[in-house]
C-alpha cells in the first residue's frame, strides 16, 4: 500500500476543562476523497486547524510525506502544499479573479505587475478546473459558488497536494454543486488528497471514498464508503448517552398564540408553523437551513416579502423589532456579542435598555431607583455573577452575558420568546440554568421557540420539533416521533425531494 | 479577578485626568507669561468665545457617540447667521427671524439625517457635501459682503452679561445641564450610546435607529442655530465667513474630551473640559501674540495628539482585558 501523504499521530488538543481532540490518529492518501463527519463540537474544526497549523496540538504530531512538520503554522503548511478552503471565503472582492488567484505572487515586468502574464496564467489554472470565468472579472460580481471555485483555483496555482474543504456545499445552488463535484473528481484524478467536511449525507456517498467519524473529540472509526450506510453513519455520529440533564417537563399546550403562514424572505421560501402557549417548539436544521432567518422574520428583523403572521388569532403586521416587542415577541439572538449586548455598557444599562422607557417620568427621565431595583432583582433571580450591576458586560463570562440578555427580555414579560442558540459557548452549569428557565417560562404559559444546533439539547428541550432545510420546512415531529436519525434525515433532505 | 478589575478602573480614570492636568498647566503658563490673561475682562471674553463652540459641542458629542461626525456645523452657522442678519436688516421682526433661524437649522439636520439613513451615505461624506454647499449658499445669500443693521436690542445675547457673567455663557451652561441630563438620564441618551456601541443590538432591542438619527441631527441643527444667533449678536453683523472652520474646533474639543471617534464611549462632563481647553488655548496664544498661522499649526497638533492618546488608552484597556 502506498504511503499516506498526510498522517496525524496521537493528536490531543486540550482546552481548559475540555479535550477538543483526544488521541486522534488518522492518515490520508493521494487521490482519495476522505469525508470527515460529526456533530457540531465533535472536533472537526479543531482537527483541521491542527493540520493547517492554525493551532498547536497539546500532544501528537502531524506527518507530511513521511516527515514530521516541525513548528507548524498556516504559512508553513501552505508552503508544503496543504490548503484549506473555509466556508467564509478569503478573497479580495474588489480585485479581479486573476489578481486573487495570484495575490502577492504577481509576475512583474519593469517593476510593474505584468497583467497580460497574470491573466494568461489565471486562464490556465481555470482551464485545468474546467471553469469558464473571465479572469478579468471582479470577484464581487461572481456568485458565491464561483467565488469558491476561484478559491480552489487559487490553491491549485500553489501546487497543492492536500486540500481541505470545510462545508464547501453549504452556500451553493444545485447547479454549482454539480460543478463542484466535477472539480473534486478532477482534483482526485490528479492525485490530490482531499479532506471533505460536510453535513450532507447524499453528497458524502456520491463523492467520497472513505469516511471518518468524529464524536465528542474522539475519532470513532474510518470506513470505506461502500461498506457503510447513511443510517450507520448517523448512528455513529450521535451515539451518545442521552444523559438525563434535561429537566422533566410536561407540556400544557394552551392557546394557539402564533401562526405563521407561508412567509418568504430573501432566504425563506414559504415557511408556515404554529406555536402554542405552554409549549416548547424546537427548530432543527443545518447551518443556513433558515432557522435563524425564520426567527428574524417573525421578529421583524428581516424584511418579509410575502406571507402573514397571526398573533392571538389576529393578523399582525410586524415590520420591525419595535412592532414585535409591542406584540409580545422577544428574540434572544444567536450572536451574543454582535446582536445581544452592549459590551461597553454596564450590566444595569444592558438589562434595562428596553424596559427603561416604561419607568420614565413626564420629562423622559429614567427613575434610577426603580431601575436599580428591577435590575438587582433580575441579577439575583438569574444568578448573574458580577461584582456589581455597574460592571461592564464585557468583563463577564459568556454564560453570565447570556443571562444579562435573558434578564433584559424577562423584564418585558413577552408571551412569545425565541431562543436562538441560547447555550452556544456556555459552560454546563449555566446551560442547566438556562434549561430550567426555559421550562419555567413554558410553565408560565409562554410560547417558547428554541433553535439549537446541538441535537441532544434540542431533543431534550422540545415538545415538538420543526426541521428545516434550504429555507423550507422539511418536516415536523411530535414528541413521540422525535429521534436523532429522523431529524438528521429531514435536515439533509435535498431540494428536489421536497419539490 | 476582582482586584484586577478594580485596578483597571483606577488606571482608566488616571488616564482620563490627562486633559484636566494639561488644562491646569496651560492656565498657569498663560497666567504667568502674560499680564492680560488672568483679568476678569479676559476671562469673560474667553467665556463668550467658548460658548459658541460649547453649545455646538453637545450636538457634536451626540453625533460622534453614534459613530458619526458632522463637518457641516460651521457652514450651518454661516447660513443661519447671514440669513438672519439679512432678514433683520430688512426689518423683519427679530422673534420671527429667530424662528426662521431654528427652522433652517432643523431642515439642514433633516437633510443630513435623510442622506445618512435612507441614502446610506456615510456621515463624513454627507456632511462634507453639506459643508461645501452651505458655505456657497452663505456667500450667495450675503453677496459676499458683511450684513449690518442688526437691531441694538439683539446685542444682549452675545454681548450682555448679568453682573460679570456673560449671558452667552449662561446659555451654554443651561445647554450643558440639559445635555447632561439627556445623555445620562433619559432613554434617548441610552439609545445614543447604544447606537454607537452596537447598532444591531440597538435595533434588535426595538429601537427605530433611523428615527433616533433624525432626532440627533435635528438637535445638532437647533443647537447650531442657537450658537449662530449668539455669534451674530456678538459681532453685531452677518459675516459671510461666520463659522468658517468652527467644525474643526468643535470636533477637536469633543475628541479632546475623550469621546471615542468610533462611537459609544465618552462623557459630556469631560467634553466641557475639552471645550474650555480649546478656548483657553486660542485665547492664550492670542495674548502671547502668536500669529494666526501658528495658532492653526498648534490646534492641528492638539487634535492629533488627543486622538493618539485616545487610541493608546483604548489599546491599553484592550490589553488589560485579555491579560
Amino acid at each position: 500500500m502506498e504511503q499516506n501523504i498526510l498522517e496525524l499521530r496521537h493528536i490531543t488538543k486540550l482546552y481548559p476543562g475540555v479535550a477538543a481532540l483526544d488521541d486522534v490518529s488518522l492518515g490520508f492518501s493521494r487521490g482519495e476523497v476522505h469525508a470527515i463527519v460529526g456533530e457540531n463540537g465533535a472536533g472537526k474544526s479543531t482537527f483541521i486547524k491542527v493540520i493547517t497549523g492554525a493551532i498547536q496540538p497539546t500532544k501528537g504530531e502531524v506527518v507530511f510525506e513521511g516527515k514530521k512538520i516541525e513548528d507548524n503554522s498556516p504559512q508553513k503548511s501552505m508552503a508544503l502544499g496543504i490548503t484549506a478552503i473555509y466556508q467564509e471565503l478569503n478573497l479580495l472582492k474588489h480585485l479581479s479573479v486573476a489578481e486573487n488567484i495570484y495575490y502577492n505572487r504577481y509576475k512583474k515586468k519593469r517593476g510593474l505587475i505584468d497583467f497580460a502574464a497574470l491573466e494568461r496564467d489565471a486562464s490556465e489554472v481555470l482551464d485545468r478546473l474546467g471553469v469558464r470565468i473571465d479572469p478579468k472579472m471582479l470577484v464581487k460580481d461572481l456568485t458565491v459558488g464561483y467565488q469558491q471555485l476561484v478559491e480552489i483555483a487559487k490553491s491549485l496555482s500553489q501546487n497543492v497536494k492536500v486540500m481541505i474543504m470545510d462545508e464547501p456545499s453549504a452556500a451553493l445552488t444545485n447547479n454549482e454543486l454539480e460543478y463542484l463535484f466535477e472539480i473534486v473528481k478532477t482534483l482526485k484524478k490528479e492525485g490530490m488528497a482531499i479532506l471533505y467536511i460536510s453535513h450532507r449525507m447524499e453528497e458524502i456517498f456520491e463523492l467520497c471514498d472513505k469516511v471518518s467519524v468524529f464524536r465528542d473529540g474522539h475519532y470513532i472509526r474510518t470506513m470505506n464508503i461502500e461498506d457503510t450506510t447513511q443510517e450507520e453513519l448517523i448512528r455513529l455520529m450521535v451515539n451518545r448517552e442521552l444523559n438525563d440533564t434535561f429537566p422533566a417537563f410536561v407540556p400544557q399546550r394552551g392557546e394557539k398564540i402564533l401562526e405563521v403562514k407561508n412567509i418568504a424572505t430573501e432566504l425563506l421560501r414559504g415557511v408556515s408553523f404554529e406555536a402554542y402557549r405552554g409549549e416548547r417548539l424546537g427548530f432543527a436544521g443545518l447551518v443556513g437551513a433558515g432557522r435563524t432567518e425564520t426567527a428574524r422574520a417573525v421578529y421583524g428583523a428581516d424584511r418579509i416579502l410575502q406571507g402573514e403572521i397571526y398573533i392571538r388569532g389576529e393578523k399582525t403586521k410586524i415590520q420591525s423589532p419595535e412592532d414585535a416587542i409591542k406584540h409580545g415577541i422577544a428574540l434572544i439572538p444567536e450572536d451574543r456579542k454582535q446582536q445581544g449586548l452592549f459590551l461597553n455598557m454596564s450590566v444595569k444599562d444592558n438589562i434595562s435598555f428596553v424596559y427603561a422607557s416604561k419607568i420614565t417620568n413626564g420629562l423622559g427621565i429614567i427613575n434610577r431607583k426603580k431601575e436599580e431595583e428591577i435590575c438587582g432583582e433580575q441579577i439575583e433571580k438569574l444568578t448573574v455573577k458580577t461584582p456589581s450591576m455597574h460592571q461592564f458586560v464585557k468583563n463577564l463570562s459568556g454564560g453570565n452575558q447570556q443571562k444579562v440578555i435573558l434578564g433584559k427580555w424577562l423584564l418585558m414579560n413577552c408571551d412569545i420568546i425565541i431562543f436562538d442558540e441560547p447555550t452556544r459557548g456556555i459552560d454546563v452549569g449555566a446551560k442547566q440554568e438556562i434549561y430550567e428557565l426555559i421550562d419555567e417560562l413554558a410553565r408560565q404559559g409562554k410560547a417558547v421557540i428554541l433553535i439549537s444546533s446541538e441535537l441532544p439539547e434540542l431533543m431534550g428541550m422540545s415538545d415538538r420539533i420543526i426541521v428545516m432545510a434550504e429555507g423550507r420546512i422539511s418536516g415536523e415531529l411530535e414528541k413521540s416521533e422525535i429521534n436523532q436519525e429522523k431529524i438528521l434525515e429531514l435536515a439533509s433532505k435535498a431540494q428536489e425531494v421536497l419539490a | 479577578m476582582k482586584e484586577k478589575i478594580d485596578t483597571k478602573v483606577k488606571k482608566i480614570e488616571w488616564s482620563n485626568m490627562g486633559i484636566i492636568i494639561a488644562l491646569i498647566v496651560m492656565v498657569l503658563f498663560f497666567s504667568f507669561s502674560t499680564a492680560t490673561f488672568l483679568t476678569p475682562n479676559n476671562l469673560a471674553n474667553i467665556a463668550r468665545q467658548i460658548s459658541i463652540v460649547g453649545i455646538c459641542a453637545l450636538g457634536m458629542t451626540c453625533v460622534i457617540l453614534t459613530g458619526g461626525i458632522d463637518l457641516s456645523i460651521g457652514s450651518l452657522i454661516g447660513v443661519v447667521v447671514v440669513t438672519c442678519a439679512l432678514l433683520m436688516n430688512k426689518g423683519v421682526n427679530p422673534f420671527l427671524v429667530v424662528l426662521v433661524g431654528f427652522l433652517i437649522g432643523a431642515v439642514i439636520g433633516i437633510i443630513n439625517a435623510t442622506c445618512i439613513t435612507y441614502l446610506k451615505i456615510p456621515p463624513i461624506i454627507t456632511t462634507l457635501g453639506m459643508m461645501i454647499s452651505l458655505r456657497g449658499a452663505t456667500y450667495l445669500i450675503s453677496g459676499g459682503m458683511p450684513i449690518y443693521g442688526i437691531p441694538e436690542g439683539f446685542k444682549i445675547l452675545g454681548q450682555g452679561s448679568i453682573g460679570i457673567i456673560p449671558i452667552s455663557m449662561i446659555i451654554m451652561v443651561i445647554v450643558f445641564i440639559f445635555g447632561y441630563i439627556m445623555l445620562n438620564k433619559t432613554v434617548f441618551g441610552r439609545r445614543i450610546y447604544g447606537i454607537g456601541g452596537n447598532e444591531e443590538t440597538t435595533r434588535l432591542s426595538g429601537v427605530n435607529v433611523k428615527k433616533e438619527i433624525y432626532k440627533i441631527y435635528i438637535m445638532v441643527g437647533l443647537l447650531g442655530t442657537l450658537a449662530s444667533l449668539i455669534l451674530m449678536s456678538r459681532v453685531n453683523s452677518g459675516q459671510p465667513s461666520a463659522g468658517d472652520g468652527y467644525e474643526m474646533d468643535i470636533i477637536t474639543a469633543v475628541v479632546l474630551g475623550g469621546v471615542s471617534v468610533s462611537g459609544g464611549e465618552g462623557r459630556l462632563s469631560k467634553v466641557i473640559v475639552g471645550v474650555v481647553f480649546m478656548g483657553v488655548l486660542a485665547n492664550g496664544m492670542m495674548m502671547l501674540n502668536i500669529n494666526e498661522y501658528w495658532q492653526r499649526v498648534v490646534k492641528g497638533i492638539v487634535l492629533i495628539v488627543a486622538v493618539a492618546v485616545d487610541i493608546r488608552s483604548r489599546e491599553k484597556k484592550a490589553k488589560l482585558k485579555t491579560a
